[in-house]
């Protein structure tokens, strides 16, 4: 047997969200071929924003994706105040935190419960999970719900929430029906110290990434809804020039758009940024929980993206507990913005990673282009590379086993295919 | 003749934003139950394990925009006994239906920069344009009470309890005060489906008709009570054009707004 080619392609991706492909072929020890296919159809955002009125986006764009809408609407909202020369008052800027915890621990407790922890466990599914331990399957679900409960008290619903506006909300909710969400916020709080704990004991795979770790920077948060570009090679930038430090290349061999620094190399947004960049802006608690875990003030393994993103779930209660308990009604629901002819950045982190949207308005505040980021498309070549060190690492592994391997090495990603689609295709190469 | 055989579920994915199959996962207090219930069969975003065809039940979630999705439904609908299509995209063609009228091929050209290697269709159309669907669930997104109805009634082989009446009684139900008449604020209310829980009245919103039309939604009548609210032309235009932009009855509402003009 001296020339044996392997083919590990996997047709369909499973637990991620949206639908996607990988592709990698094995010729002796060499890689020749691997990439991770998006073929979640294309669906035109940019081109049809194009026109709407300057108040639309929030909601349309919502619908790019429906795990992290609010990520969407807080970007777009960010975006056309920026172009308007609004800001938005300090409580209702806390109000729109508290709706994005809730979009956190959301997202966060899916792919933490459902989507990774199979992986760790050897189970398909976390129904298979329920099966031996149904506590933990029924906590996970509980904690969910709590984050799904925040968004639909302060957003109206949970999947693509009605009350977001720009300028701030339609109504802004009682004191009353905040301190409502309390008792389970401080379970869910104790629920995520235990998530931690259990995410910890798994067994990791030795990798460590060299990428570039970029993510937001607030002066005293860990920054969610606003704050600057920074990354852990000292990158220092505001949202308003993030085009100027990265771009998008339209890749032939799989038509998803990969990005760039410009000049520089591959970068990663996500948990791992955030967490490298702003370990000292997490809350205490958080940050001890994070110490016991066995985490230091940087991680760069993939595979433990797991336990970060338990930590930062344990963050967002945390979070959510002190902006309920420090809440006084707004005076009013929303900033008025009256339109002007300009163009407008935002920048929030989404539970995957940064996501950038800008918007060029005419002076009656008519959408005339839309350029939107996702994070996905923002790793996925960290993802590719990734994916390669572990094949070739791991050859001598069987091809179930590897193909297994590599996949679980996607999920740390969390990818989230339909965020990065919304304007992909990929022409499935058969060979 | 009889069997102890759980029905089989399938969750099946077209062009969407996973916004509908989601709320599925996030039935959390009936996922467990639910799962004990039903063998789910083949769902890809919650699960690695995927068992063959046929399929009770298949949710289709999303439209068809793609040569390949196309095909991919008909052979769906072959291994599925019932078929349920589920939200906006499913149902109506969803946003992404705005495509359907622009120039496809100047829409690609705007978003990618090798607009070759794209391979999409000229419109996206809901799963009833291409086969038989026993249900439709309206929504962006689908409520996640009246999914649950759906499943169980389909389980228990009777018709899903999904009133067909609109918006508006809901939030009378509900005891809201009318946004329209007490503030001016223009609300589709009046010809949009119920099943949201009048949400975006409850917070102080008009209804943007994310369920789509009633079965026999005035619309005419309501033009003119939203143009007496302040609403421009192209406002109505393009408040008939989002999530349902494809549903026959508010595609003609808003080419009757484009055609009677109006100031902007
Ligand atoms: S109907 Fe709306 S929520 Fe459902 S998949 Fe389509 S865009 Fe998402």
């Amino acid at each position: 047997m001296t020339h044996q080619t392997r083919d590990l392609s996997l047709e369909a991706l499973s637990r991620v969200e949206g639908e996607g492909a990988m592709h990698v072929v094995i010729d002796g020890k060499t890689v020749t071929d691997l990439r991770l296919q998006i073929y979640e159809p294309p669906r035109f955002f940019e081109a049809f924003l194009r026109g709407r009125a300057y108040t639309e986006p929030p909601d349309i764009t919502a619908r790019i994706c429906g795990i992290c809408p609010v990520a969407y609407q807080m970007s777009a909202c960010q975006a056309i105040e920026s172009a308007c020369g609004v800001v938005v008052d300090e409580p209702l800027r806390a109000l729109r935190r508290l709706l994005y915890c809730g979009e956190w621990i959301e997202s966060h407790v899916l792919h933490i419960y459902l989507l990774h922890a199979p992986d760790f466990l050897g189970a398909g599914s976390a129904l298979e999970l329920a099966r031996e331990h149904r506590d933990v399957v029924e906590r996970a679900l509980r904690l969910k719900k709590v984050g799904n409960h925040i968004m639909d008290v302060v957003g109206g619903r949970s999947v693509h929430p009605v009350n977001v506006r720009v300028g701030g909300f339609y109504r802004v909710p009682t004191l009353s029906e905040l301190r409502g969400l309390l008792d389970e916020l401080r379970w869910a709080r104790d629920a995520a110290l235990e998530t931690v704990r259990w995410v910890s004991t798994f067994t990791f795979p030795d990798l460590e990434v060299a990428h570039e770790m970029v993510a937001l920077r607030h002066p005293s948060e860990y920054a969610v809804v606003d704050g600057r570009v920074a990354s852990d090679r000292g990158l220092d930038i505001p949202v308003d020039a993030f085009l100027d430090h990265f771009e998008e290349e339209h890749v032939a061999h799989s038509t998803a758009l990969h990005a760039h620094r410009k000049g520089g190399g591959r970068y990663l947004v996500g948990p791992l940024a955030r967490y490298t960049v702003n370990h000292d802006r997490l809350p205490a608690l958080a940050r001890e929980a994070a110490a016991d875990a066995g985490l230091g003030p940087e991680c760069r393994n993939p595979f433990r993206s797991i336990v970060v993103r338990a930590v930062e779930t344990l963050a967002a209660c945390d979070d959510a507990i002190g902006l309920i308990e420090g809440y006084e009604e707004p005076e009013r629901p929303a900033v008025p913005v009256e339109p002007r002819a300009g163009v407008g950045h935002g920048i929030t982190e989404a539970p995957r990673g940064l996501l950038y949207h800008r918007y060029e308005l005419d002076e009656d505040g008519a959408v005339l282009s839309a350029v939107i980021v996702p994070p996905t498309a923002q790793n996925q070549d960290a993802i590719e590379s990734d994916l390669r060190r572990v094949v070739v690492e791991n050859l001598g592994l069987r091809d179930s086993a590897l193909q297994h391997l590599c996949e679980e090495a996607i999920r740390n990603y969390d990818p989230c295919i339909s965020c990065s689609a919304h304007f992909l295709d990929v022409t499935v190469e058969r060979r | 003749m009889q069997s102890t055989r759980r029905p089989k579920l399938a969750v099946w994915k077209f062009g969407s934003c996973d916004g509908c199959q989601l709320s599925l996962l996030n039935c959390e207090d009936e996922l467990l139950t639910l799962a004990g219930a039903v063998e789910i069969a083949y769902f890809l975003e919650a699960s690695t394990a995927v068992t063959e065809g046929p399929y009770d039940l298949s949710l289709v979630e999303g439209s068809v925009t793609t040569p390949h999705d196309a095909e991919r439904i008909q052979e769906v609908r072959a291994t599925s006994r019932h078929l349920v299509a589920i939200g906006a995209c499913a149902t109506a063609g969803g946003i992404q239906a705005l495509r359907n009228l622009a120039d496809v091929g100047e829409m690609t050209r705007t978003v990618y920069a090798h607009p070759d290697y794209i391979s999409t269709l000229e419109s996206s159309t809901p799963i009833a344009a291409h086969v038989p669907v026993d249900f439709e669930l309206r929504g962006c997104p689908v409520s996640r009470h009246q999914l649950l109805e759906v499943v169980s009634a389909f389980l228990a082989g009777r018709k899903p309890l999904v009133p067909a009446y609109s918006v508006c009684q809901e939030c009378k139900r509900r005891g809201n005060v009318c946004v329209t008449v007490a503030h001016g604020t223009p609300c589709l209310g009046p010809v949009t489906q119920a099943g949201c829980g009048a949400i975006c009245p409850s917070f102080h919103r008009g209804c943007y008709g994310c369920f789509g039309p009633t079965e026999t939604p005035n619309t005419a009548a309501l033009s003119d009570v939203l143009r007496s609210c302040g609403m421009s032309g192209p406002e109505l235009v393009r408040i008939f054009r989002t999530y349902n932009t494809g549903a026959p009855a508010f595609a003609a509402a808003s080419a009757a707004a484009e055609k009677r003009g109006g100031p902007r």
